[in-house]
């Protein structure tokens, strides 16, 4: 199987770290912008809810955070198998500069829904199933990192990696469907859950700003780990030498 | 003249097992392990009955999870050592299928001890007879899982100097289904419920793993090799 041109070109490091350093400004732009925006909706537009007064608002940073973190374990594991597959080093950077990203955005789906959790359930904590599958998706993201930080030749920690999100992304969804079978058959009482009704257009609205702009962010901050990265990596390179040469002349490098 | 793929994989077993034989000492570890570790459960909560009860399928099965993992040390890594791991990947078999055939024999030699040790520890913990043979049924199905899921972590951490904590962390969160299956079905029979619906559960996950496990097991331990 062949891969379209396109990522041949971005796959090259050099081309990678002009092309990423193009897109970078865009994608910085747009974040901010989306999420001011998405900000604003969230708080001052949006009514409060019926049943949780102002206490949702939270789901404005929550469900986008909860989102990026499996979009982004998807993501990962994409590019990982990429680079498994058809050796693009680009591919397998991608790979382990996603994984932290994905485990913040886990982490922070995780605090805001215990924060959101204490006013509706009256508890930080419920052995939700939910809840209890992004813990675990926490765990998979952690042991990602962990079994790269440890493989000290990069390409194979890359490749290890790469097995390790696979198996992850076959098993994400029997871990989650497991974890809901269990705490249905657990709680169904205790945890109230909360109704879902259509949401509302006016709530959609900074929902949907928040979740681009959660996705913009993970673009520029993952290319420019990925920049930073490629220097590192290909830094006996002659076009990173001429680039570091280049920038300590115009006094941008010292 | 080069033996079918299937007496390799006939001869793997026997060697293994032979291996295990000659070295019976070692298999008692993860053996005594499991035992000591159901035994503190009282020790730290209370001798009575009903408790212990309930506690019972999830920490016997919690246990039978760590033996598992803890035992999953002897599974490649004699070979690795010694390089007849390498060996075997450079026949010309499917490495998957060598693979599975250690992972077989391995189980025989870990996963069935702990089934059979099994009713022991579910006495300690009050299970009535009703229980302990769910409790088996569900480390009949469940285990091999284990060790076949454990087959791809111990091929990712092999060369590595601490690979036994880094092993647990990318294991551990793979083996929820199984715990969460097994200790449910045994449950249910205690409550004197139908437990058919976990044991088809176990049944699909043994089966998904016996078929891509030791694929990902082989592409682990390749990329370990080099």
């Amino acid at each position: 199987m062949k891969l379209p041109a396109i990522l041949h070109k971005f796959s090259s490091p050099r081309n990678f770290y002009s092309m990423s350093g193009k897109l970078i400004p865009w994608l910085a732009w747009g974040f901010g912008l989306t999420l001011l925006a998405g900000l604003y909706t969230g708080f001052f537009v949006a009514p409060p809810d019926y049943q949780q007064g102002e206490s949702y608002r939270i789901m404005f940073v929550h469900v986008p955070a909860a989102w990026m973190s499996m979009f982004i374990y998807v993501v990962m594991a994409t590019s990982a198998a990429i680079g498994l597959i058809w050796r693009i080093k680009t591919a397998d950077l991608m790979a382990s500069m996603s994984a932290p990203i994905g485990a913040a955005f886990t982490f922070i789906a995780l605090v805001t829904g215990s924060l959101w959790g204490k006013p509706m359930w009256g508890t930080y904590w419920v052995w939700d199933a939910r809840l209890t599958s992004e813990l675990v998706l926490l765990f998979l993201y952690l042991g990602f990192i962990a079994l790269q930080a440890s493989i000290e030749d990069p390409r194979n920690a890359a490749r290890a990696g790469a097995v390790l999100a696979i198996v992850g992304v076959v098993n994400i969804p029997i871990i989650h469907y497991s974890v809901e079978w269990w705490s249905t058959l657990h709680q169904g009482a205790t945890v109230s859950k909360l109704d879902k009704p259509s949401i509302h257009i006016t709530m959609l609205i900074p929902l949907l700003l928040m979740a681009i702009s959660f996705k913009l962010y993970y673009l520029a901050s993952v290319l420019m780990r990925g920049r930073g990265e490629v220097l590192r990596r290909e830094q006996n390179s002659r076009w990173v030498k001429d680039i570091v040469a280049a920038e300590t002349q115009s006094g941008g490098v010292k | 003249m080069i033996p079918s793929t299937g007496s390799a994989f006939v001869a793997l077993i026997r060697r293994d097992l032979m291996l295990s034989y000659r070295h019976r000492n070692e298999l008692l570890n993860p053996l005594l392990f499991f035992v000591i570790v159901v035994t503190l459960f009282p020790l730290g909560t209370s001798p009575e009955k009903e408790l212990l009860q309930t506690m019972a399928p999830g920490v016997i099965w919690v246990a039978a999870l760590l033996a598992a993992m803890l035992s999953l040390d002897s599974l490649f890594k004699a070979d690795y050592e010694d390089g007849t791991l390498e060996q075997l990947l450079l026949s010309q078999h499917s490495n998957a299928l060598l693979v599975l055939a250690k992972i077989f024999s391995h189980w025989l030699v870990t996963g069935v001890p702990i089934i059979l040790l099994a009713p022991l520890l579910g006495l300690f913990m009050f299970l009535p007879a009703e229980g302990i043979k769910t409790l088996m049924l569900t480390l009949l199905l469940g285990t091999p899982i284990l060790s076949l899921v454990g087959a791809i972590g111990m091929g990712l951490t092999l060369g590595l100097n601490r690979g036994g904590m880094l092993l647990s962390l990318l294991v551990l969160p793979l083996y929820i289904p199984v715990l969460i299956f097994s200790a449910s079905a045994v449950d249910a029979s205690l409550a004197g419920l139908e437990i058919k619906g976990q044991l088809y559960f176990l049944g699909a996950l043994l089966a998904l793993s016996i078929t891509l496990a030791p694929i990902a097991a082989a592409t682990a331990l390749k990329i370990s090799i080099e």
